[in-house]
């Protein structure tokens, strides 16, 4: 009776969870800025978010320069053409212009959104233990735990209040590690970014919470481009988790985030990304193009900065979090899970920077790809001549479902000082029959074994994850893969 | 550069006797290189080593043209002693001798095939190139359950009569049903500043074998690109040793096509190198059908100002279930100043498959040189001695004893 009970319970979360179920829109009135790309579109949202002049110049730069450039093609996953004048490049809650001072000021309707997200925004938020900012199409809704988070000296606001109350340190650091000159949407970012998340951390405090960014597209025919900053002083400690959903639409929507993270001296940064944007249908309609640019300088020595991602949504996924290991001593991580269904397309890996002396380097990639998907990891190791007694270890692990979907790994290995070491390995294989008959033999269904191997196969980038996340992503793995296994 | 390509091709239309047809192909092939000039690394294949930089650099005054008409002298103090061999000699850009004495005349076929259309499909402008300026194409054919007594050695060689030219060198060869062929190529180029560029085409029928060695040790100053297609069908065996050393710059593409089941390749290769040589080695193997294998293997050994680049592609076609594919690379850095790329890449589109690659690249182990002179030996000998076994390994996966040892004796390992 017991087991019947348990198989029932289980059942009924899968049927629950099987769907798509961020995929709901609200119905909030929007402020638009006009259609289009061009310099009037950028002094709006300047503009409108009572921007110093200094942050319109630092966008214009980005707009002239991001005139000169080409899109990208080198990429694996193709797509169809961009109309860059055809969206939205600012759109927030009406309710929002003017900004609430508290969480009760809140339009209930969002609030009501966020519960269904799940984003423990308000008492929950307490309990949890997570400072959260959640930001809704282009605008930073609400930063919960502020007063506790104050009393340390540490600032975690939206970028938008960041820059009217922080402009000495966005000065200093915005733009400095992803230059307005870098790549297309990298640039572009610069140019239009709307909202963002940003964090510093003063000297010698250990951040004593999880800090954590909601993202969510809501309106039709946006763009989202957040900015994310985080600056980790000197001996400080940050852990910081993102999330991202976005509701079922036709169309594709692009998601073009730059993400800056600075660590100093002897400071850690530890950024999580758990990415369930919607992956389109099972026939490949819709869904979100995620093209991020996030990147990590370690500036100081002994720092250390350490990506985990989990990447299960999006049609598309191209991007590559790097770190550039620029102070002595300094430690890089990458640990990724991507997986792919249907017809969703992953080109994601790492570049890993070796400029400092004794710098070090970890890349755990595990990728996926079950259905008509394709994967790739792509990655850069490089160790310049100055990064004397470097090391690097990368191993990338794919697994196939099925014989219409690929996996690629394009692995990038310079290595210019005879005092470094690099080690790469890589596989690709299936689930092995043995295994699964092991794993049948004890009484789980076939379905079951699968998710059980998986999660063993993720298992080492799923332990890098903050606890409470750790659950949900291992959940998010077994939804990803539901109805993969013939 | 275009109007140096127009005139030069003029100079030889003259001086040679292509016929018009021939002249109309060659034409095709010029203009397509006109159109697209040498590689440079905007182009993925040539993002380590840019071919047009470094002609730039090393040859300012690079000429298309060469005189066909004149023959060339064949020195015998080229010939490698000690192993009785057929050859074919490559002087100066002309083959001025195809010598296959040692073997049943029947069973070998040697067809001319420049008067015959010898495009070749593959997106590469120095295939163009060789097309456009080369003098005869022969195609070499290994009759059905023939294998060849003795190893082929090809001679590239150039004499002082040539300087910063263009040398083109193109043979296609087929392997019957249940035939095998060693290859040799030998380069003993001594004159400096000229750009090599070869191209070979085999195919392999059912049961055939090939086994094809490179062997590049002499110092020399010119730049040479290699490239070896490979059409493999049931259970053929092809089998590539790439000694890459002494040229200054020496590109080495090897692209094998496993079109039939149960077919495998095997491409070894040592990269030794010092003073400003840059060398690469790129393969691609591609595993069509059921039951394929393929294994790499490339080491490195890397002195003061020297890079090496390995580009290995492993495709597996999603109908080409329960491949087997395998490839390592690694390098030993023994400067500063040296430098090792590598871009070990899959793309997997089967699911039933074990493929796996690695790459490692560092110094010498300092343990290891600890334990060699604890037990009496000095620095310089346990670096050799270290060194040595490195290399060891990749010319341990030589399957013919005579040439393994051959091979051994010319770079001077000890086994």
């Amino acid at each position: 009776m017991k087991e019947e009970f348990k198989m029932d319970t289980r059942e009924k979360e899968i049927e629950n969870l099987k769907d798509y179920k961020y995929g709901f829109t609200t119905d909030i009135e929007n402020i638009k800025a006009p259609k289009g790309l061009n310099e009037e579109v950028i002094k709006f949202i300047s503009k409108i978010k009572k921007e110093p002049k200094w942050m319109l110049d630092f966008r214009l730069k980005a707009f002239e320069r991001f005139k000169l450039l080409k899109e990208p093609n080198w990429q694996k996953p193709k797509y169809p053409k961009i109309d860059y004048q055809d969206l939205y490049y600012y759109s927030a809650p009406k309710s929002m212009k003017d900004k609430p001072k508290s969480l009760d000021e809140l339009d209930p309707k969002l609030l009501e959104t966020y519960k269904k997200l799940g984003i423990p925004l308000q008492e929950q938020a307490r309990l949890n233990g997570i400072a959260v900012d959640a930001v809704f199409d282009s605008v930073s809704v609400a930063t919960t735990f502020k007063e506790e988070l104050t009393k340390q000296g540490i600032i975690f606001c939206s970028m938008s209040e960041a820059i009217q109350k922080h402009p000495e340190l966005v000065k200093k650091y915005l733009g400095t590690v992803i230059p307005t000159t870098d790549h297309f949407f990298a640039t572009l970012n610069s140019a239009v970014f709307t909202d963002g998340s940003f964090v510093y951390i003063p000297e010698g405090v250990r951040c004593p919470m999880e800090l954590s960014t909601y993202f969510r597209i809501n309106a039709s025919e946006t763009g989202q481009f957040e900015r994310t900053l985080i600056i980790a002083d000197k001996g400080s400690y940050v852990s910081y988790l993102e999330g991202c959903t976005a509701p079922m639409r036709d169309e594709n929507q692009l998601h073009a985030a730059n993400v800056e993270l600075i660590a100093l001296d002897d400071a850690e940064i530890k950024y999580s990304t758990v990415q369930n944007w919607y992956p389109g249908d099972e026939n490949g309609k819709g869904g979100i193009y995620n093209f991020v640019t996030k990147r990590g300088l370690c500036k100081g020595k002994n720092s250390k900065i350490s990506w985990t991602q989990v990447e299960t949504g999006s049609a598309i996924t191209w991007k590559y979090p790097s770190c550039i290991l620029k102070g002595d001593n300094s430690v890089g991580e990458f640990y990724s899970i991507a997986i792919t269904n249907n017809y969703q397309k992953a080109d994601t890996g790492t570049k890993m920077i070796h400029l400092g002396k004794n710098t070090k380097s970890k890349i755990i990639s595990k990728g996926i790809s079950a259905g008509f998907s394709d994967m790739t990891y792509r990655g850069l190791v490089d160790i310049n001549s100055k990064a004397k007694n470097s090391s690097n270890y990368t191993q990338c692990d794919s697994l196939l479902m099925g014989n219409k979907c690929g996996a690629h790994t394009v692995p990038y290995i310079k290595n210019k000082n005879f005092d470094s070491n690099i080690a790469h390995e890589a596989t690709t294989s299936k689930i092995s029959e043995e295994q699964l008959h092991y794993c049948q033999q004890r009484g789980l269904n076939p379905e079951e074994a699968v998710g059980l191997i998986v999660n063993g196969f993720c298992k080492e980038v799923l332990q890098q994850l903050p606890m409470e996340f750790a659950v949900e992503a291992q959940k998010l793995v077994g939804i990803s893969l539901e109805g993969s296994v013939g | 550069m275009s109007e140096q390509l127009q005139s030069d091709f003029d100079k030889l239309v003259k001086t040679s006797k292509f016929s018009n047809e021939e002249i109309k192909f060659k034409k095709n092939f010029l203009n397509n290189f006109i159109k697209n000039g040498f590689p440079n690394r905007k182009q993925e294949d040539w993002k380590f080593l840019d071919i047009s930089q470094i002609i730039k650099k090393n040859i300012s005054d690079l000429s298309f043209f060469n005189d066909y008409s004149q023959s060339n002298r064949i020195d015998p103090s080229i010939l490698v002693d000690g192993l009785e061999h057929n050859k074919i000699m490559f002087i100066n850009g002309k083959i001025e001798q195809i010598d296959f004495n040692l073997e049943d005349q029947n069973k070998i076929e040697i067809i001319d095939e420049t008067k015959k259309d010898i495009s070749f499909d593959y997106e590469n402008s120095l295939i163009d190139l060789n097309s456009a300026f080369i003098d005869k194409v022969f195609k070499i054919i290994i009759k059905k359950n023939y294998s060849l007594k003795k190893p082929l050695i090809i001679y590239h060689s150039t004499s002082d009569k040539i300087k910063s030219t263009n040398i083109n060198l193109r043979l296609d060869f087929e392997l019957g049903e249940n035939s095998c062929l060693k290859l040799i190529d030998y380069f003993s180029n001594t004159t400096t500043k000229n750009l090599i560029n070869i191209f070979y085409n085999f195919n392999l029928e059912k049961d055939s074998i090939l086994k094809n060695y490179k062997i590049d040790k002499f110092i020399n100053n010119n730049l040479k690109y290699s490239f070896n297609n490979i059409e493999q069908g049931n259970n053929s065996v092809s089998e590539t040793f790439i000694l890459s050393s002494g040229s200054d710059y020496f590109k080495n593409e090897v692209n094998c096509n496993l079109n039939g089941e149960y077919s495998s390749a095997f491409v070894n290769g040592i990269f030794s190198l010092n003073e400003n040589r840059q060398h690469e080695i790129r393969t691609t193997i591609n595993h069509l059908v059921e039951n394929t294998k393929s294994y790499q293997l490339i080491k490195s050994v890397l002195g003061k100002n020297s890079k090496s680049a390995y580009q290995g592609r492993i495709f597996v076609n999603s109908k080409a279930q329960k491949t087997d594919g395998y490839q390592l690379s690694k390098a030993i850095l023994l400067d500063e100043t040296s430098e090792f790329n590598a871009k070990p890449e899959l793309e997997i589109y089967a699911d039933d498959v074990k493929c796996s690659h690695g790459s490692a690249s560092g110094s010498l182990d300092e343990n290891s040189i600890f334990y060699l002179m604890s037990r009496g030996l000095n620095y310089q000998q346990s670096k050799e001695l270290l060194i040595n076994g490195f290399l060891m390994d990749v010319v341990e996966k030589i399957t013919d004893v005579e040439i393994k040892n051959l091979i051994t004796n010319i770079i001077g390992l000890k086994q």
